[in-house]
């Protein structure tokens, strides 16, 4: 292993991160007040479809912008539908799972091409040129968001409302606290969070839209949640960890001695996840409230 | 009428009752019809007549004995992933494991090929293996929930993208037929299930899966084990104080989901004409959704054995119907289409008393036009003076 693969491999490793880390600092906000979404695999995959569509219209900012709506606007339904409706959340994230994929599978036949869309390159967002080849700016706001939410979270008046209305949401009722309509902002940003994550993997990083495009990494950013403890810095460490483990998937990949079945590679951010949050769980706490709908008595 | 008013309010809240909701499976039946409707405005979108595309889904589905069989044969693998997904919900847990279990379970099937073994016993021997290692593959979630505390959501999914991976190895690799790369080996006569109506896909697989729907009930609502499995699932703190050991019904939970999903990718493997193999060069089109689509059905069947049947031949119906519908002459709808409907139908699922919602809509509604009606009254009066 040279100097040049470690390179590579850290460079692959920061770019995978990117999705993981926004989508997972998105969650902390939606779970720190009480909603959990398990729809965010499928905002992503959405996201990402209309993020590709957007820059083809109007370039990679238009894209992104589009992408950030539409997932804007599920994390909107999920969160009405899981505080005024009083819906069970599980439910309605796996039915925005199911939507989702048929919804992309269905506009990518629209398009033209059976379960693949390639965006083309002059649209993509365009990568810095470093020492270390070339880099996404995304990677910036992937490195700086978590800090930035850690902020709002601990430092902020508008972050201790959101704790209450996750924790114990009779006190904050009681204190005057909109308890579902700061589930539903919080729930809203987590899905333009998502929203945007998805619109990077089409537009500034993969390139393509396909019908598995976001390929659990939804789900690999909840066990982040997990792993993390709702500390958007950790989350960082965590999307990092599981970036790397993709990248590091992605790398052997392309290595030409195949030195382990493709198949096999292919698994191991899954095993890796699993394997983290597994040993991370025991110190874990989660608000009181998580994924229960408010009901004034 | 007006002689017996209390009696008449009793008939008039049990009719209120009724339409607003409180009955499961009418309320079911109005996920269903949202989420054709949702379908329906997205085809509109798109450009396409939905009355078409939907009129040709139903012939497609239940137009005659061919499509019922075609519908029915669909229904069969959904059966039994909605039955991991209910049994798991029914205890408390949200195993979205159906799609990993049920592709090693159809790999596990496969096997059968690799060895003889008289006609009958062979299918039994297929069945035992898919339904072992769908409860292997179901096992490692439920240890790491009781012992580590890990979110089945997240194991299990994280299960999923392993076994599909795994599964893509062996049969591409292992379990592949020497002479064509793209497929498993093919389950020999011995061990196929028969075809019930000649020409069609139905295979007596149905009846597997219908007998394990009513063993389930049995073991659900008639055992005590079935009884500390529901009783867990309705208050685990209650259910430990009256000497349930939950460790052990959330371990048996998912080792049954795992038994039902295994034998889910058997039904497939050994009972889809005409292949009879698993094609892993494609990335396994016929197994691909199978368990996502099994939750679906297990929402709308109420987590209830026998609703689930029902619910089946719906989505079965849909599957099917799905396919004639995406070759209907000058209105084809993909097939995609079909499970946005299900996904909007699972959405609509979620909402409690989902019908209850249209009142207040409608209420909002009328107090809108009376308010539009008032200020076009007083403009009218302004316009007189």
């Amino acid at each position: 292993m040279s100097w040049m693969d470690i390179v590579s491999l850290l460079r692959i490793a920061l770019h995978a991160m990117v999705p993981i880390t926004l989508t997972a600092v998105g969650e902390i906000v939606g779970e720190t007040a009480g909603l959990f979404n398990i729809g965010l695999e499928g905002i992503l995959l959405i996201s990402a479809f209309a993020g590709a569509l957007g820059a083809e219209i109007g370039g990679p900012w238009v894209g992104f912008l589009i992408g950030m709506g539409v997932g804007a606007m599920i994390g909107l339904i999920f969160a009405v539908m899981a505080t005024y409706w009083k819906g069970t959340q599980m439910v309605i994230g796996i039915g925005i799972n199911l939507f989702a994929m048929g919804l992309v599978a269905f506009g990518l036949i629209q398009l033209g091409a059976p379960g693949f869309h390639s965006v083309p390159r002059d649209v993509q967002l365009a990568k810095w040129r470093t020492p270390m080849g070339a880099m996404s700016p995304m990677i910036v706001a992937a490195l700086v968001a978590p800090f930035i939410i850690h902020w709002f979270i601990r430092r902020t008046r508008a972050g201790l409302v959101l704790k209450a209305a996750g924790e114990t949401p009779e006190a904050a009722d009681v204190a005057g606290i909109n308890v579902n309509m700061t589930r539903l902002l919080a729930a809203t940003f987590g899905g333009a969070m998502a929203g945007i994550a998805g619109a990077y993997m089409s537009i500034a990083w993969i390139g393509s839209v396909t019908k598995d495009l976001s390929a659990g990494r939804g789900f690999i950013a909840l066990a982040t949640v997990v792993f993390s403890g709702l500390n958007p810095l950790l989350a960082l460490l965590g999307g990092f960890i599981f970036g790397f483990f993709q990248g590091l998937a992605e790398w052997v990949k392309t290595l030409p001695s195949k030195p382990i079945p493709f198949q096999f590679v292919s698994m191991l951010p899954y095993i890796v996840t699993l394997l983290v949050v597994s040993g991370a769980i025991g110190r874990v706490r989660f608000p009181k409230a998580l994924g229960e709908p408010y009901k004034r008595e | 009428m007006t002689e017996n008013p209390a009696r008449e309010s009793r008939l008039l809240r049990g009719v209120h009752r009724t339409v607003t909701g409180l009955h499961p499976a009418l309320e079911s039946v109005v996920a269903g019809i949202v989420g054709l409707l949702i379908g329906a405005l997205l085809m509109y979108i798109w450009g396409f007549d939905p009355w078409k595309a939907y009129w040709a889904l139903l012939r497609g589905a239940f137009g005659g004995s061919y499509e019922w069989a075609s519908s029915l044969a669909r229904g069969t693998p959904l059966v039994l992933t909605a039955l991991t997904f209910s049994i798991c919900v029914r205890a408390g847990m949200f195993n979205i494991g159906a799609e990993g279990q049920m592709m090693m379970g159809a790999m596990a099937a496969v096997c059968v090929a690799l060895f003889a073994a008289p006609t009958g016993l062979h299918l039994v021997i297929g069945l035992v293996f898919a339904a072992v290692i769908g409860a292997l593959w179901s096992v490692v979630p439920a240890l790491l929930k009781v012992y580590r505390g890990v979110s089945e959501v997240i194991s299990t999914i994280m299960f999923n993208w392993i076994g599909r991976w795994l599964a893509l190895y062996l049969a591409i690799y292992v379990i592949v037929d020497p002479m064509r790369a793209e497929k498993t080996l093919t389950v020999p006569a011995s061990a196929r299930f028969p075809i019930l109506v000649r020409g069609t896909d139905l295979s007596a697989s149905v009846f597997l899966a219908v007998g394990v729907a009513l063993v389930m009930y049995f073991l659900l609502w008639h055992t005590t084990m079935g009884y500390e499995v529901r009783a867990a699932g309705l208050n685990p703190t209650a259910a430990r104080y009256g000497g349930i050991r939950n460790k052990r019904t959330m371990i048996v939970s998912f080792l049954l989901g795992g038994i039902t999903s295994g034998l889910a990718g058997a039904t497939i493997a050994m009972g889809l004409p005409p292949s009879y193999a698993i094609f892993g060069g494609g990335g396994f089109p016929e197994l691909t959704n199978i368990g996502f689509d099994g939750m679906a059905v297990a929402m709308v069947g109420r987590n209830h054995p026998i609703g689930i049947l029902l619910a089946a031949i719906f989505f079965g119906g849909l599957n099917a119907g799905g396919r004639v519908m995406q070759f209907y002459g000058s209105n084809p709808v993909p097939l995609e289409m079909i499970r946005v409907v299900m996904g909007a139908i699972v959405l609509a699922m979620a909402i409690p008393e989902l019908i209850r919602l249209f009142p207040a809509v409608k209420k909002q509604g009328e107090r809108l036009f009376a308010a539009l009606r008032r200020r076009r009254e007083t403009r009218s009066k302004e316009g007189e003076a």
